[in-house]
């Protein structure tokens, strides 16, 4: 296996470009994620979040610029890529016929995990979730936010170094979402890297740092005291809403 | 990434065995189907309803009657006294076809001049009508032929035997069955394939996958195989149903059958995946596939004879793989016939089901990003 460049950062682009015919959706993009660190992207509706997830995971191909994901450059190694990142979207990815520990053992398998180490893995995160007991429930009964659960489960059954989520908590009840992210702390402070999209400001507030898109460029970056005294503002969401704002006016 | 087969595999039929719909319909469509077809299907038409209006009433004109209902091919729906009486017991559909003894039958008889008698037909349906007219040029000779004997007349007639090879008792079945298999191939690998893999991507789990290391090669052949299993089941219970329900002949290598079947599922697999990457729901994956599915049953010669078909019309036909299995299927089975003849539709299959595959994987690794 290639050795990963050795870099300070999980993530790292560097004018990074995705255009949909006419449309610019992502425009020269200089984005740096440190390893261990809980970097939230937040941006109006269409402003190039999803985009850019979707480059770094190897799921579309840049335009132009490039990106490296865990030392590996993700359009010259998007194998090495996707062996070394877990990615989770609103849409959770799981298979509604099959029970709660039959999608965490697919997607163990697909992930190149075999026997004794697969069980122990598996057994490992049903207790960490609290899955056990809905174990052999079907996926598709699950309440949303079980689901939610499940799906960090089934993108973190490899334990991943860097972790993609994709507007992980639309959806969810309140409580779901203040366990959803204990767990996510808990994730970075074992040394995950963690890329997340979020529209709940309550949300960013919890991440060590945000950077802000708004029609495909980072407008702004920071922790979230930074970008709020940056901005002139008391809360992220003044920033958030000034920025669209001015995203509309022009 | 050979590794990864197998879990797509495993998820593949835990699925099926979960999803009562399509087990239902993976077993329960073959078996619908041959009954559909084989009972329903009728080429050879018998029992047209017939009026008679008799106006000789005579023991001759009965007889008439008698031969032209022992041909089969008439059932005497009733008897009518009038021109319109007979008009309307044809326009409402009560009879197909009416026969008419004038009053001077006998007299004609006695004459030896040589009858009239009239047969009315329907033939807005052209073949109960060619079933109608045969049944009457049968009668009309049977029945000369038994007057001329009587007279006293000495007969020689022309006779032309008729030997019908493959399916000597010309039943439509025997016909019919053997290509259900290639028209249910046809519509259950096109149709399920495709729905499987647009429903993944509705779910957003093909989306999940892709971000896995899991290799395309490995998703597609996960998705592929299983279905694979399901064509050779769906073919097993058509042709058990076939021999027990219709006792359709197997005259050829059954072996020679399954193998060469293969080429034939891969190529419809490979329609249902390119179908997956042009269509975004499900529904409309399920009406593309059945704008596939229907030249299949019209044009392939499956149920009307090709040879019948305006050359365009053939020329269609001659782009669908069914075309060339539909010959194979009754070739093996009716005939009993191998390679030897059957090579070059095996050769055509084989290019379809590589051309297809081919085509199919690239647009797929397209779509799937």
């Amino acid at each position: 296996m290639t050795a990963p460049v050795a870099d300070a950062a999980a993530v790292r682009t560097e004018h990074l470009r995705k255009t949909f015919g006419p449309l610019v959706a992502v425009d020269s993009l200089d984005l740096e994620v440190r390893r261990g660190e809980v970097f939230g992207l937040l941006g109006p509706n269409g402003s190039g979040k999803t985009t850019t997830i979707r480059m770094l995971c190897g799921l579309i191909e840049p335009t132009s610029g490039s990106a490296m994901v865990a030392g590996f450059d993700v359009t010259r190694q998007p194998e090495l890529v996707k062996q070394h990142i877990g990615y989770m979207s609103q849409k959770y990815g799981l298979y509604d016929d099959l029970t709660v520990v039959e999608n965490i053992r697919f997607y163990a398998t697909v992930y190149g995990l075999h026997g004794a180490a697969r069980a122990k893995r598996i057994d490992e995160m049903l207790d960490d979730l609290h899955l056990r007991e809905r174990a052999s429930q079907r996926a598709g009964t699950l309440s949303g936010g079980w689901k939610q659960r499940l799906a960090l489960a089934t993108a973190t059954a490899h334990e991943p170094p860097v972790l993609f989520l994709d507007e992980p908590t639309a959806g969810v009840d309140p409580a779901s979402r203040r366990e959803f992210w204990t767990r996510i702390h808990a994730l970075a402070a074992a040394g995950t890297t963690i890329l997340v999209t979020t529209h709940y400001m309550d949300e960013a507030a919890q991440c060590g740092r945000l950077g802000f898109l708004s029609r495909g460029h980072l407008i702004a970056i920071g922790t979230p005291e930074d970008v709020v005294k940056q901005f002139g503002k008391t809360t992220i969401e003044d920033v958030f809403v000034e920025l669209q704002n001015r995203d509309e006016k022009r | 990434m050979k590794s990864a087969f197998w879990p797509m595999l495993w998820k593949e039929f835990i699925q099926m065995r979960r999803d009562p719909f399509t087990l239902a319909m993976m077993i329960g469509i073959p078996a619908i189907q041959l009954m559909l077809f084989g009972y329903a299907i009728r080429m050879e038409v018998r029992h047209v309803p017939m009026v008679v209006m008799d106006e000789s009433h005579t023991a001759e004109s009965r007889e008439l009657v008698d031969v032209m209902r022992n041909t089969g091919n008439f059932d005497v729906a009733g008897v009518v006294t009038s021109r319109e009486e007979l008009r309307i017991s044809i326009e409402s559909g009560k009879a197909h076809a009416a026969l008419v003894i004038p009053p001077n039958y006998l007299g004609q008889l006695k004459r030896g001049r040589g009858a009239q008698a009239q047969l009315i037909v329907d033939a807005a349906d052209p073949l109960s009508a060619t079933a109608a007219i045969n049944g009457a040029a049968l009668a009309a000779t049977a029945t000369s032929l038994s007057l001329t004997e009587m007279s006293g007349g000495h007969v020689q007639p022309l006779e032309v035997r008729v030997r019908p090879w493959y399916n000597p008792d010309l039943k439509s079945s025997t016909f019919i069955v053997p290509g259900i298999i290639g028209v249910l191939l046809a519509m259950m690998l096109i149709l399920i394939t495709s729905m499987a893999i647009v429903r993944e991507r509705e779910r957003g789990t093909l989306e999940q996958l892709v971000v896995t290391p899991i290799g395309k090669t490995s998703l597609m052949l996960g998705k592929i195989v299983p279905f694979i299993v399901v064509g050779y089941v769906q073919m097993t219970v058509v042709l058990v149903l076939g021999k027990l329900l219709f006792d359709i002949p197997m005259r050829g290598s059954l072996l020679l059958l399954y193998v060469l079947t293969m080429a034939y599922i891969v190529a419809n697999l490979a329609l249902g995946l390119l179908v997956s990457t042009v269509t975004k729901t499900q529904v409309q994956a399920m009406q593309l596939s059945f704008f596939l599915i229907m030249p299949n049953i019209l044009l392939s010669g499956f149920m009307f004879p090709r040879d019948a078909m305006p050359v365009p019309a053939q020329w269609l036909g001659a782009a669908l793989p069914l075309t060339y299995y539909l010959t194979i299927l009754r070739g093996v089975l009716l005939k009993g016939i191998g390679m030897a003849q059957l090579w070059p539709e095996t050769l055509a299959l084989c290019g379809f089901a590589v051309g297809l595959i081919l085509l199919s994987v690239v647009r797929f690794t397209k779509t799937v990003g």
